[in-house]
């Protein structure tokens, strides 16, 4: 079994994550995207970063890559995958999960550490958690506010696609501990299956112990069979 | 600017012949005073550059040094063997881009990022971490701001693209940089004995290429642009001097550099910088004794129907030469094309001159060592800086301590380092906003993977202080090698080496000469002092305009080593005793109590064993009694104290008077202990440790001077300390 990290031009969280997998005994490697996902993929990271530069919009051009063709295939066959900040970005892009994100309400890049509480414990990513529970995880991106129409943003509710929201130590959803002005203060988004997520902030950032907090750890061993 | 008629006449005499016009453009480029250190590299021999830690000094495109073993890394340097460095290095390197941060903001100060991460790439290095010391006018004036931003929004566009991050420095205000900002930015890199690449050219007959961006119109001429004082109408003349920089297709060239790297492709590098691809190829092959024949004709282009002098100096973005062996090349052009990256064989090492040909003809044809070490030096006269004396004002207390707290010198740096990426990497165990970054270097655990905290972790500091090297060079610049040194310490960790970027302003001026040389001095004794080498660094001069020069201002990013990446914060827990330990100057001169209220005063003493104190003051910080260490710099210690509260955690705290609430004297460090008597036990006969107060749980500042008493809560200091987010937000 392998975890396939996708690397773009651009992407610069692929060394990280594969870090933080193996250091979760996950086996996982670098994909360059135009070398095609490898036969024995059992899982998919779509990594941070700048793929293409986000010259064009944040993830567009990497949504448009063949190989998001062969992503979203294994998704719809069920294969785990997991698109953070920049992987975010091209995960909605390229329709594996619902809304957008963009510009920040500061219209800056935010490098900080936010708290999250899990709206969904049902979901491979979030099995080792509580509904309500809250976590504390880095963001780091000038684009990583959710936006969608008030009736998407409705049937995401009703169908309990909202995987993480920003809140405060206390698990409060206020608009001061919503760092980008997230519509619904959403973090972190189902697909249409549970096995795909997509989510702003970096659990490959606080999973390695010499570094600091480690809750972003139990949202990757979603990967585990 | 043209080429002076004395180097003219020295270049006919050693041609034989007139220049042709692409070598008078070359020489003046690679003769001009920031390609050659025409008027410093005389007074730079004041440093002292050795060490057995020391792999590769100054010349080269970074410095390269070993990193202790984990189980030497808390033993002084002096004390250290051979045998305690690993064969995992680092590589370290600084450059400056003032004049184009001026004129361009935003790509000014992206390129100057970009610039030194290929110096790093061109060792063989993977970089790891970044760090930026900017200075500008005073911070109230609006085009101040719009330099602030810009340069900011710049550093954090590109740094944040390419994956580095950015995990320290700093950010000086002060009227004389209102001209003329400074823009200093280092770059550590990670590699080993293996991986190591260095400029020097290895073999004739080996193949010169050419990787990444295409050529272009852009920046040129920047080096000789960079020689001379801003021009009042800089920001439109100069803007074609500045080059723009893309830094996507300098992480495409990252990834480039490292498969190389991997596959021990190059047998030398050097990255396209100041001076064009003229630069760094007869750079490269000089320092190697060679000569090269380049074929301009092959030089990859993105702009149509260029001339050969501007396919040779173009300053365009994202491009490295490498020496490849003939054998290798089509495996080169193979992962350039990978990486989306342009690649042209444009010549071979050659026995002999410097020659490139363009269009069949020979537009060049040196000797490269002439070209690259003939430049003559400059002999400047200098005026040596005098001294303030005392003439201290009254001062209402209150006010005093909030106009010092709130000062945007002192003030929280949040606002710039929040726009930085400074976690990506997951290398950064301790983060900006404490006295100094500590990046973790598992590699020297014998396990990469190693994530007990078994490595060697790597303080990272930079930054100098204008105020203080106003009011004394000399004295100033010692202060500031003592204040990062404090930095490293009071996280536990020993200084192991700087490099420098040495700002002045227009040699010609005897004063600023002076003030020039005496910063140089006082920056190498007090790195000697420290047992610190400085393995390299950069020099920029002529930052003056209209206004008058800049502060001479002698920016050190030094680096030191720990067991382990722990460290206490520079926070309170508020459970112990306060001590301030170290030599209190008792002057007041070059501190922002001054800046801010007026008056004069001599620079504080400085403390003839900092290295003794330095050492002592890390052993301190690594006790487990040990709580919360911060050091006393900028604003003193009610800098120190003001940014140690937090809302769960006070202080109470007495002290004798104005001058020991401001002094600004480094080599000094708050200390909350549990265990007093082993700190005043550490220091005996090092230094004095005077007893502060108590921490308490009430997150109230409550200071006593000479009987007088004055409190704050956290609130309010974090309010005054907001100024700066509070100005742009």
């Amino acid at each position: 079994m392998t975890v396939a990290v996708i690397q773009f031009g651009g992407s610069n969280c692929d060394r990280d994550a594969v870090r933080a997998l193996n250091y979760l005994d996950i086996e996982a490697e670098r994909v360059w995207h135009e070398d095609g996902l490898p036969e024995e993929t059992t899982g998919i990271m779509l990594p941070g970063g700048f793929s293409y530069g986000d010259y064009l919009r944040a993830g567009a051009m990497a949504a448009r890559s063949p190989i998001m063709a062969e992503v979203r295939e294994a998704a719809d066959d069920g294969i785990p995958v997991l698109g953070v900040c920049n992987g975010a970005q091209v995960g909605s892009e390229s329709g594996l999960t619902d809304g957008a994100f963009t510009t920040n309400e500061s219209a800056r890049f935010q490098c900080e550490h936010v708290f999250l509480r899990v709206e969904n414990a049902d979901t491979p990513w979030t099995q080792a958690f509580d509904e309500g529970d809250v976590i504390e995880i880095p963001i780091a991106h000038g684009e990583g506010r959710f936006e969608i129409t008030d009736e998407r943003y409705d049937e995401l509710e009703a169908n309990d696609r909202i995987l993480f929201r920003y809140c405060d130590a206390d698990g409060n959803l206020t608009d001061e501990a919503n760092p980008n002005g997230s519509t619904g203060n959403v973090a972190g988004i189902l697909g249409d299956n549970e096995s795909v997520a997509v989510l702003m902030p970096h659990p490959e950032r606080s999973t390695l112990p010499d570094v600091g907090g480690t809750d972003g750890a139990d949202i990757l061993t979603g990967f585990r069979p | 600017m043209s080429l002076p008629e004395s180097d003219h006449q020295l270049i006919v005499d050693e041609l034989g012949r007139e220049p042709t016009a692409a070598e008078s453009t070359l020489f003046e480029n690679l003769w001009s005073e920031h390609c050659a250190y025409r008027s410093s590299r005389p007074l730079l021999g004041a440093f002292d550059s050795e060490g057995q830690q020391v792999v590769i000094g100054p010349g080269d495109d970074a410095a390269v040094v070993a990193v202790p073993e984990p189980d030497a890394a808390n033993t002084p340097v002096d004390d250290r063997e051979a045998g305690d460095y690993s064969d995992t290095y680092i590589t370290l390197g600084i450059e400056s881009h003032n004049h184009p941060s001026y004129v361009d903001p935003y790509d000014g100060a992206a390129t100057g990022v970009g610039g030194i991460v290929r110096d790093t790439m061109s060792m063989g290095a993977y970089p790891i971490a970044l760090a930026d010391s900017l200075y500008f006018g005073s911070f109230d004036r609006e085009h101040t701001q719009y330099l602030f931003e810009g340069v900011v929004e710049g550093i954090s566009d590109y740094g944040n693209s390419i994956g580095v991050p950015t995990v320290t420095g700093s950010v000086d205000f002060h009227a004389d940089y209102v001209g003329n900002p400074l823009v200093n930015v280092a770059c550590m890199g990670l590699t080993n004995e293996e991986r190591l690449v260095t400029a020097e050219a290895q073999t004739a007959g080996n193949k010169l290429v050419l990787v990444g961006n295409g050529t272009g119109r852009d920046g040129l001429g920047g080096a000789s642009f960079a020689s001379e004082d801003l021009a009042e109408d800089a920001e439109t003349e100069d803007r074609p001097a500045v080059q723009v920089g893309d830094p996507y297709t300098e992480k495409l060239l990252i990834e480039a550099n490292e498969t190389l790297v991997d596959e021990n492709l190059i047998k030398s590098a050097r990255d396209l910088g100041a001076a064009g691809l003229g630069g760094a190829s007869s750079e490269l092959v000089a320092k190697g004794g060679f000569g090269a024949e380049i074929d301009l004709d092959r030089v990859h282009q993105h702009e149509p129907n260029m001339n050969a002098l501007e396919i040779l100096l173009a300053e365009s973005q994202e491009r490295m030469c490498y020496e490849v062996a003939p054998e290798d090349v089509d495996r080169v052009a193979e992962i350039a094309e990978r990486f989306d990256l342009g690649c042209s064989v444009i010549g071979e090492v050659r026995e002999g001159n410097y020659v490139c040909t363009f269009d069949g003809e020979i537009v060049v044809d040196v000797d490269p060592e002439f070209l690259a070490e003939g430049a003559p030096m400059n002999d400047l006269n200098a005026v040596e800086p005098t001294e303030a004396e005392r003439d201290l004002p009254v001062v209402d207390l209150e006010e005093a301590i909030e106009a010092v707290v709130s000062s945007p010198n002192t003030a929280s740096k949040r606002w710039v380092y929040r726009q930085y990426d400074h976690e990506v990497g997951v290398r950064t165990a301790l983060k900006p906003g404490d006295d100094a970054a500590i990046m973790a270097i598992r590699e020297t655990s014998g396990d990469a993977d190693d994530t007990t905290g078994g490595g060697t972790g790597l303080a990272f500091s930079s930054g100098a202080n204008p105020n203080w090297t106003t009011a004394a060079p000399y004295e100033g610049a010692q202060a500031v090698a003592l204040e990062n040194a404090t930095n490293i310490a009071a996280k536990g960790a020993l200084p192991l080496t700087a490099v420098d970027c040495l700002n002045g302003g227009n040699p010609e001026k005897p004063d600023v000469y002076g003030g020039f040389k005496a910063i140089v001095d006082g920056l190498a004794e007090m790195c000697a002092d420290l047992s610190t080498p400085v393995v390299g660094g950069n020099v920029s001069l002529y930052n003056d305009s209209e206004t008058g020069p800049i502060p001479p201002t002698p920016t050190l990013a030094m680096v030191g080593s720990k067991a382990g990446y722990d460290a206490p914060p520079a926070a309170l827990s508020g459970e112990g005793e306060l001590l301030v330990v170290g030599q209190a100057g008792d002057a007041l001169g070059g501190s922002e109590f001054l800046a801010q209220v007026g008056g004069s005063d001599a620079f504080p003493a400085l403390p003839d064993n900092p290295s003794e104190i330095v050492e002592t003051i890390a052993a301190v910080a690594n006790r487990e009694s040990t709580l919360a260490t911060h050091d006393v710099s900028h604003g003193g210690l009610a800098v120190t104290l003001a940014e140690l509260v937090t809302d769960e955690a006070g202080a109470d705290v007495a002290v004798d008077g104005v001058v020991d609430l401001f002094d600004e004297t480094p080599g000094r460090v708050v200390v909350e202990t549990t265990d007093p008597d082993a700190v005043r036990a550490a220091f005996d006969g090092v230094a004095p440790v005077e007893s502060l107060g108590e921490s308490t749980d009430d997150g109230t500042l409550s200071l006593s001077i000479a009987g007088e008493t004055v409190s704050y809560d956290a609130a309010t200091i974090r309010a005054f300390r907001d100024v700066i987010a509070s100005t742009f937000d």
